[in-house]
């Protein structure tokens, strides 16, 4: 049995797990609206686009969250701009733009040497680059994020719910989205240090999906999905540190065993209510790309 | 005089700058019941979104309540939409469906107040489905659904309320028993417009039907509309109208006869034979 109070005993560790548990806490609480908006592939493709930026930040000596937090909210819009031509499907959109980004970030740092050292650390997250700084921003962005969720819920719910409908009810669906666009950029920059770029799209996406398993009442899964992204972000960290793989990849992993243990658990259940093992399944939302993002 | 709750005057509306309805005039009354009928793709959902300020008008003037409707000011309405868009597996009750028709006006908080879950509860009480509030949308059955949507536009307080093909992919009972619920809500004062297909729903519920086709092909009392001139120019192609006392019937040209006399009925058919002897 691993000493798991020992780890605490150093600066970084305890920086990294406070960063690490907040952002789980963060991504499993936007993953609900990305989730139920079937709008997984948009944190796949904004924290591509986000590295791009953030490449851009660091060889123009621009502060990271600036450069990131700019390029992510442009992209965000244009992806928006570029699904409303009906020509052009969301998941194309997003395709074109955030590769592209991607690509800018890939062509600068094959010019620029010293910026490959971070290469890794910025693909699949590393908790020793998680500074005093940035557990200041994650706070403000997740504090920021709650105030958003709990001042906006009757409106996001129905954005969420009914979007083609809600305007008729009132619902500013233009301002709502353009605010989601805002957070879910600011989400995904706060996030990837302790993610990677790779591994965001997985935490917005499983915690949710474990919640939605678990209840069928909006509110429940938004709390849910807040304390299971956190738990796991905290375990996933600490398995991090004993096993020595990347912050990211390790609380992915967790994540997922979480999702099969669950899965599991709930089509046994079902299988013995209703003898019909994959009723679990079905409560997912579909995996098909979607509609107007930011409309 | 009392003025039109919803006036149409001249009105193009459409999509993506392709009009789907032209040049249409309509004038309905406080505490009408109107019917829109025309085939898929006719621009009756077009003409309920124009009142709601949803579809881009390029000519005319859409009025509610004598005040213009564009995407900035939008009239208390009900309005129930098709609900082959609703994704039944979404984690929401019945009760907060009903709750969301108050949405903007219910306060900051994430919670309703006391006086909308009392207001959301005789609702649902008024239209028979109290005990489900607390269920999961998926457990609902068609007509179960379109009472729950039918109360989140309720409880709003409208005095107009449109509704979207409200009795389709429901049995024969279930649609009888919206179309007298909706009667039963028109007699209290609430002016109702509703798109269908059911054509002989209308016929037995409404006084006034609209038939659409790119526009107002015709206007007036069932009987009066549903004749198989108008109807072939709406539908574009041949309907059987049948007439029984105060009844209207139209059906599908039948292949047991090939020629139909001006009346529109089957020739040689019963009706047809009767016809002809009066």
């Amino acid at each position: 049995m691993p000493d798991l109070i020992y780890p605490l005993e150093f600066a970084f560790f305890r920086q990294g797990l406070a960063a690490a548990t907040m952002v789980g806490a963060l991504t499993g609480l936007i993953g609900v609206f990305v989730v139920l908006r079937r709008m997984s592939y948009i944190g796949h493709g904004l924290s591509h686009a986000v590295f791009g930026g953030a490449v851009v930040g660091y060889v123009a000596g621009i502060n990271f969250y600036a450069a990131a937090g700019l390029w992510g909210f442009v992209s965000a819009l244009l992806i928006n701009q570029t699904t409303r031509r009906r020509q052009i499907g969301a998941d194309a959109a997003i395709g074109i733009v955030t590769t592209s980004s991607f690509a800018v970030g890939v062509a600068l740092i094959s010019r620029a040497s010293s910026v490959t050292r971070n290469f890794d650390a910025a693909l699949f997250g590393n908790l020793l680059g998680v500074s005093r700084g940035d557990l200041w921003v994650i706070a403000g962005v997740l504090v920021t994020t709650v105030i958003v969720v709990f001042f906006t819920y009757k409106q996001l719910l129905f954005m969420t719910f009914d979007p083609d409908v809600a305007p008729a009810y009132g619902v500013a669906t233009g301002w709502l989205d353009a605010l989601f666009a805002l957070v879910l950029a600011a989400t995904i920059i706060a996030s990837i240090r302790i993610m990677g770029v790779t591994m965001i799209a997985a935490s917005i996406v499983i915690p949710p999906v474990v919640a939605r398993l678990l209840t069928d009442r909006f509110a429940v899964m938004l709390v849910l999905s807040s304390a299971l992204g956190a738990v796991v972000a905290f375990v996933g960290l600490y398995i991090s540190y004993f096993a020595d793989i990347a912050s990211g990849a390790a609380i992915v992993l967790t994540s997922a065993t979480l999702f099969g243990v669950t899965l599991a658990a709930v089509s046994a259940r079902e299988w013995v209510r209703s003898g019909r093992p994959r009723a679990a399944l079905q409560a997912l939302p579909a995996a098909e790309p979607e509609p107007p993002l930011f409309d | 005089m009392t003025e039109p709750i919803v006036e149409l005057r001249h009105v193009t509306a459409g999509y993506a700058g392709r009009p789907v309805v032209a040049d249409v005039n309509c004038r309905i009354m406080p505490g009408e019941f109107v019917g829109l009928v025309g085939p898929s793709g006719a621009g009756k959902t077009t003409l309920l979104r124009a009142l709601l300020g949803m579809v881009d008008v390029y000519e005319g003037e859409v009025l509610v309540d004598d005040q213009q409707v564009n995407g900035r000011r939008r009239p208390s309405i009900g309005y129930v939409p098709q609900l082959e868009t609703i994704d039944w597996q979404f984690p929401v009750t019945v009760d907060e469906v009903v709750m969301l028709g108050r949405a903007t006006s219910s306060g900051p908080w994430p919670w309703p107040r006391a006086s909308d879950r009392r207001d959301a509860r005789e609702l649902l009480e008024q239209l028979g489905i109290a005990e489900l509030a607390g269920k999961h949308i998926r457990a609902l059955s068609g007509g179960q659904q379109q009472r729950v949507f039918l109360a989140r536009a309720l409880i709003r307080n409208p005095r107009l309320l449109l509704l979207d093909e409200p009795t389709s992919g429901v049995d024969i009972k279930t649609r009888d028993d919206i179309m007298h619920l909706l009667v039963d809500l028109n007699r209290t004062g609430v002016t109702v417009i509703v798109s269908t297909h059911e054509i002989n729903a209308l016929a037995a519920h409404l006084p006034r039907v609209l038939c659409i086709n790119g526009g107002v092909v015709a206007d007036g009392h069932p009987r009066d509309v549903f004749t198989p001139e108008i109807l072939r120019r709406t539908f574009g192609g041949e309907m059987v109208v049948v007439r029984q006392g105060t009844l209207t019937l139209v059906a599908d040209r039948p292949h047991l006869f090939d020629e139909f006399d001006e009346d529109g009925l089957p020739d040689g058919s019963p009706e047809a034979a009767a016809d002809a002897r009066a």
